[in-house]
């Protein structure tokens, strides 16, 4: 395995299309933020004192308890062009954060990509697993196992009234941010969306778009995740978003319903006309593309469309970013270059059997 | 103009949505935009950071320390700062990030509005490390085990309630054996 591949290749083990309730919940994520005690915190650190920290987060990853969980790969920021780390920014592997802002940032990705270990980002280490369906009770015993690992060979700053230290107050406490992305076009489409998100908002959780805060929600995916880390266990906060999650899914099959049975001509057209569009448009522009794809995604779902796998559109969602095409086209491209390969992408991926 | 919905405020929001190759047009005030559920843009870019220091100089202590300052020269304390890293509260206010993990010892006190604001919650609850915690980890699992117990009295569910309890006699002697 080598970056090569990270780089090459669109899939995740995330993007699978299996996995509790995976025609509305695409993917489940859980990040858990974590700091050594005797250094500053990357803020503050200084080029020498942040190698460190990468070094001895690098020696435990490469340890044998480590190597049960997984066998990583590190990668350093340093290494990478521009482009390189958009690329795992939009296979969601990095943060855009790691790849702007850090200094002497690595990261420490496992062979599926379903673990990403940032080192240097805003807190020492960032522990991700993201896995498809709704799955947070493993994804969250699969990061704390990796955890336990590396409390058992670095000085963890823990404090015994505010919990796990972290720059940032927002993240104190137990440090874990759990999130699933939703994809949600029959509450968009019955306009019920917009209560559900003022709702969510008082009951202590969030809503941001595809590529997290400050993102937009585009193609009806929304990404819901807790907010507070401190006073509330990791289970009960992750019970709280469970049964939050589970009765929005409930109230989009609910709508689903409502649409085919009272609209049934209206949303098929809808459809299938983008799928045609799809099949056929020779230019188009990122912003249609996730709408189109989310059509055809609910027209899997419903059993309009047939012949395509929600894997396809997985991996759609991340191949058509602007990183990726540039990627694969292995130069620069122009705005208008993008639509055009994006759309010849689309019709190879939508027209392969 | 005046908003379409109300017709008595004018139209601040101006709204137009193109569904399908239709295209809508709406003229709304903030307060019904805000009915309809339509998103209030034009805050920009306003990041987490932003609002954070909002918070952090939110502090009408510190404000009362700076008049009587004022007053007396003599008596005018130096910033607070965390002595390992050097960071002073205000910048730490400004920034909305710790430089280290001492800042939380040396802001002390300080911080607990702060953390109400955000977590409505001052301390945490829940993982507790292995090695570094120990005895904090027993200690922390019995008082979860104890409030557990006593939502199993409060709703009576007394088998319930009495594995709770001989499960906190067993967590209680292990503390009182490893002291």
């Amino acid at each position: 395995m080598s970056l090569q591949r990270f780089m090459q290749y669109p899939w995740s083990n995330w993007m699978k299309g299996e996995g509790p309730d995976a025609d509305i919940v695409i993917s489940t994520r859980l990040r858990i933020a974590r700091n050594l005690r005797q250094h500053p915190f990357p803020l503050l650190a200084t080029d020498s004192q942040a190698e460190e920290v990468v070094n001895k987060v690098a020696e435990v990853a490469t340890s044998d308890a480590m190597q049960k969980v997984g066998s990583f790969e590190q990668v350093k920021m340093e290494q990478l062009s521009p482009l390189e780390k958009r690329v795992l920014v939009e296979k969601h592997l990095i943060s855009p954060n790691l790849a702007e802002e850090s200094r002497k940032g690595a990261v420490l990705l496992s062979e599926d990509e379903s673990v990403s270990i940032m080192v240097n980002e805003e807190d020492h280490i960032r522990i991700q697993v993201f896995l498809p369906g709704f799955q947070l009770s493993e994804a969250w015993e699969a990061g704390s196992r990796i955890d336990d690992i590396f409390e058992k060979n670095l000085n963890y700053a823990f404090n015994e009234n505010r919990g796990y230290l972290t720059s940032c107050p927002t993240n104190v406490g137990t440090g874990i941010r759990a999130s699933v992305m939703l994809h949600l076009p029959a509450l968009v489409m019955t306009q019920q969306i917009n209560r559900i998100l003022q709702a969510i908002n008082q009951v202590g959780l969030v809503v941001r778009g595809l590529y997290g805060e400050g993102s937009e929600a585009v193609g009806n995916l929304f990404q819901l995740s807790n907010q507070v880390t401190l006073g509330m266990s990791e289970s009960d906060i992750i019970s709280n978003l469970y049964s939050v999650a589970n009765q929005i899914i409930q109230q989009e099959r609910e709508a689903r319903r409502y649409l085919s049975e009272h609209s049934r001509t209206a949303l098929e057209d809808r459809i299938c006309r983008s799928y045609g569009t799809l099949l056929y448009a020779r230019t188009v522009e990122s912003k249609e593309a996730a709408q189109r794809l989310s059509d055809v995604r609910l027209g899997i779902d419903l059993g309009i469309i047939d012949n395509v796998t929600s894997f396809t559109l997985n991996e759609l969602l991340v191949s058509t970013q602007p990183g990726y095409l540039q990627q694969a086209a292995g130069q620069k491209l122009t705005a208008e270059q993008r639509d055009e390969r994006r759309a010849r992408l689309i019709r190879e991926k939508l027209s392969a059997k | 103009m005046n908003c379409q919905e109300c017709g008595k405020r004018p139209a601040t929001l101006h709204l137009t949505k193109i569904v399908n190759g239709e295209k809508t047009e709406n003229h709304l005030c903030e307060h019904c935009a805000q009915e309809k559920g339509h998103f209030v843009q034009g805050f920009g870019n306003f990041s987490i950071n932003n609002l954070l220091s909002g918070l952090l100089n939110f502090d009408p202590m510190s404000k009362n320390a700076a008049q009587g300052a004022m007053g007396n020269p003599s008596t005018a304390t130096k910033p607070m700062r965390c002595e390992t890293c050097g960071m002073t509260y205000a910048q730490f206010s400004k920034s909305g990030r710790f430089g280290c993990s001492d800042c939380y010892e040396h802001f002390g006190s300080k911080l607990d509005p702060l953390f109400r604001r955000i977590h409505g919650n001052t301390n945490h609850v829940g993982k507790v490390p292995e090695r570094t915690g120990g005895q904090i980890k027993i200690r922390k699992e019995l008082e979860q085990l104890k409030s557990t117990l006593q939502q199993y009295i409060a709703t009576e569910e007394f088998e319930k309630a009495a594995e709770m309890r001989d499960r906190i006699r067993a967590l209680e002697q292990k503390i009182a054996q490893s002291q």
